[in-house]
């Protein structure tokens, strides 16, 4: 009798299995590199009304976060600044540039500059700033080097495994409470940080929730 | 399996080049596959909604009211002996006495505490324009806000508390007030260090404690007999200083 099958089907059921093994993985390598918060939010960087430049009030002109940011070691919510704020300084100060026209506009008017929101969190989530940068916790931590950005841009995904990865070892990034606002301080070696850290979790009593009531109350 | 795989790199190759790596700047909000509940109908702090007229989230306050949250503490507020401190304590709150004039001297008790909250709070919000020292030549004086004036003058050195107090609040002619930015007890704490620093720019001899006096009188005659033209500002004021301290003595 003759082969009914001819040899190659010998190798179908393995390059079968070969052929969905493959395109398994690559769909889960896809969906974990571009599924996730890492891919999907970090680099956001909208355009906003008035092309605000960190790196000119903070760097050059030396100006502290809570200038602007006034209520973040106060309150759960870090503020974007008032258009009073801007025109502390912008009643003076480039009082014909382009870039600033909204500014003016709104200070006249008294409607809110629309500036975009770059960062949130989901509703379902509690968040609160003023627990975290007066323990020493940097803005830096979890937004980047917002001083340097010409415009500003998601630099952390904010996902829930990047909030537990610090509450998990919180002395890797816990630094004097006087160093928060100073983007660019950091300790001088991974060793000192720790030691430094290790202390501040036991002098603080720091104690991050990582129970899931902490944050989803 | 040829045709398969060269179908497979393809595809690979096409997803990368057409999303790109991580990281990567991009303007339009980010995408939501599953919104979930991640924006719900609530009012957040300065959120956006379409209730209200100018769809703000954020009320003004209501006169003769205070907001949930401020520097309040609640157990306070809701005691039967709890009265409304800005009647009750008009210094405290506008650096005015009851009678309607400007307080002199502190509402607040001055101590280390109080003086350290205002030099926090003064290199925050004034140093940019009144400068570290307060002589008003602050890093925003080169950009155009010209007209910041130097505290070291006897009319500010004269002034009653309660008139800073006023001028913090709500500002005063070029200058824009901090009421919103500072609590009360902040802005006497600000006033405290100011008047430290009004001091220090002005002081005698007198005013250096006898333990340190020895070594900065050695410090001044050191630096005099090999006076280098770049001297540190530091040096020059206390000269100043010790020559005003001769003057006066
Ligand atoms: C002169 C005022 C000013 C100062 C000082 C300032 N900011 Fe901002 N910041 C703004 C304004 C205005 C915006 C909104 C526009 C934008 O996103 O560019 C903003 C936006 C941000 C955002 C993004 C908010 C969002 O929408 O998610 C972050 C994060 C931030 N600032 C952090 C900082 C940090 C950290 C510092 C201190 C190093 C700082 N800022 C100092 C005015 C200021
Ligand atoms: C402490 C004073 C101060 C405050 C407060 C301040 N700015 Fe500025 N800003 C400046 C100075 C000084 C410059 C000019 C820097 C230069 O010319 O290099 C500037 C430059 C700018 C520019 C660049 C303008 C151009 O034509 O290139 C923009 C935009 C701007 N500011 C927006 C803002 C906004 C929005 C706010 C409010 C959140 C604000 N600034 C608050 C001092 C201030
Ligand atoms: C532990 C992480 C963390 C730290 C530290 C932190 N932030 Fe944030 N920040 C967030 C998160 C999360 C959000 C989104 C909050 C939300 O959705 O309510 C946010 C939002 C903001 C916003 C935008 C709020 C809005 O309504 O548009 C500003 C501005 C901001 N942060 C400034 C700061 C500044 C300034 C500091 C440092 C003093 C700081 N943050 C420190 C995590 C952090
Ligand atoms: C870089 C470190 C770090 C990151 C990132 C971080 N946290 Fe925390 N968080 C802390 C520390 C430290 C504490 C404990 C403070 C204490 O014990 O006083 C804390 C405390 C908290 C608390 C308890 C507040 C309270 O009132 O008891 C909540 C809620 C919280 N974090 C939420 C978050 C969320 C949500 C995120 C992610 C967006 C996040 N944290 C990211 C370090 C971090
Ligand atoms: C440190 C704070 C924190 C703790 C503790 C925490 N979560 Fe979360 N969770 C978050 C944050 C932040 C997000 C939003 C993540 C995002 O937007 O990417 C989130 C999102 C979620 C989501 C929705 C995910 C989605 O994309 O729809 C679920 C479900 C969830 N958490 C369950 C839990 C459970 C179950 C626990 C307890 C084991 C827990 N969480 C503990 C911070 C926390
Ligand atoms: C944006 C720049 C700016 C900032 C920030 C600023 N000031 Fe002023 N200040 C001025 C200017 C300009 C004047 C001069 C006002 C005039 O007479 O036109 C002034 C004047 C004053 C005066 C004298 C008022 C009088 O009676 O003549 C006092 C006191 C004062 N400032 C205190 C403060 C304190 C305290 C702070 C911090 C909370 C502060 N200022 C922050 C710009 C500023």
């Amino acid at each position: 009798m003759a082969n009914i099958f001819p040899k190659w089907s010998n190798f179908v059921p393995i390059k079968i299995i070969l052929g969905i093994g493959l395109v398994v993985t690559a769909v889960v390598a896809g969906i974990t590199y571009y599924g996730t918060p890492k891919y999907m939010r970090v680099g956001y960087q909208p355009i906003q009304p008035v092309p605000f430049d960190h790196n000119i009030h903070v760097e050059q002109l030396g100006m502290d976060c809570r200038y602007c940011h006034t209520y973040v070691d106060r309150s759960e919510h870090s503020n974007v600044p008032s258009t009073n704020t801007c025109m502390n300084c912008h009643s003076q100060v480039l009082t014909d540039s382009q870039a600033l026209a909204p500014v003016r506009e709104s200070a006249e008017s008294g409607e809110p500059i629309p500036w975009v929101r770059i960062h949130k969190t989901p509703d379902f989530v509690y968040f609160n700033h003023s627990v975290h940068v007066n323990r020493g916790i940097s803005c830096v931590e979890c937004h980047g080097q917002v001083n340097e950005m010409q415009t500003v841009y998601h630099a952390k995904s904010l996902s829930m495994s990047f909030c537990l990865d610090c509450h998990r070892h919180p002395e890797k990034s816990i630094r004097p409470v006087d160093e928060v606002y100073n983007l660019n301080w950091e300790a001088s070696s991974p060793k000192e940080q720790e030691e430094m850290g290790k202390r501040f979790v036991h002098d603080w009593k720091i104690n991050p929730p990582l129970s899931c009531s902490g944050c989803h109350r | 399996m040829r045709i398969f795989l060269g179908i497979f790199v393809f595809l690979c190759v096409a997803t990368v080049s057409i999303f790109g790596i991580r990281g990567t700047k991009f303007t339009e909000p980010p995408l939501y596959v599953f919104p979930d509940m991640d924006d719900q109908e609530k009012y957040r702090p300065q959120g956006e909604n379409t209730f209200y007229q100018n769809r703000m989230d954020d009320r003004p306050v209501v006169p003769g009211t205070i907001a949930r949250g401020s520097s309040w503490e609640t157990a306070k507020v809701f005691n039967e002996d709890f009265n409304y401190a800005q009647a009750d304590n008009p210094e405290l709150y506008t650096g005015k006495t009851r009678s309607g004039e400007w307080v002199r001297g502190f509402p607040v008790e001055v101590n280390h505490a109080l003086m350290e909250l205002g030099q926090q709070k003064y290199t925050i919000f004034c140093q940019v324009c009144h400068s570290a020292i307060g002589d008003g030549d602050g890093i925003t004086k080169q950009y155009g806000v010209a007209t910041t004036l130097s505290y070291h003058d006897d009319r500010l050195r004269d002034m009653a508390e309660g008139e800073i107090f006023n001028t913090i609040t709500h500002g005063k002619n070029t200058m824009s007030g901090y009421g919103e930015k500072l609590r009360p007890e902040e802005r006497w704490a600000v006033i405290a260090y100011l008047r430290a620093l009004q001091r220090a720019q002005n002081g005698t001899l007198d005013d250096v404690p006898t333990p340190f006096k020895k070594e900065l009188l050695e410090s001044l005659q050191a630096p005099a007999q090999d006076s280098t033209p770049a001297d540190e500002p530091e040096t020059t004021q206390e000269d100043d200083s010790s020559t005003q301290a001769e003057s006066t003595e």
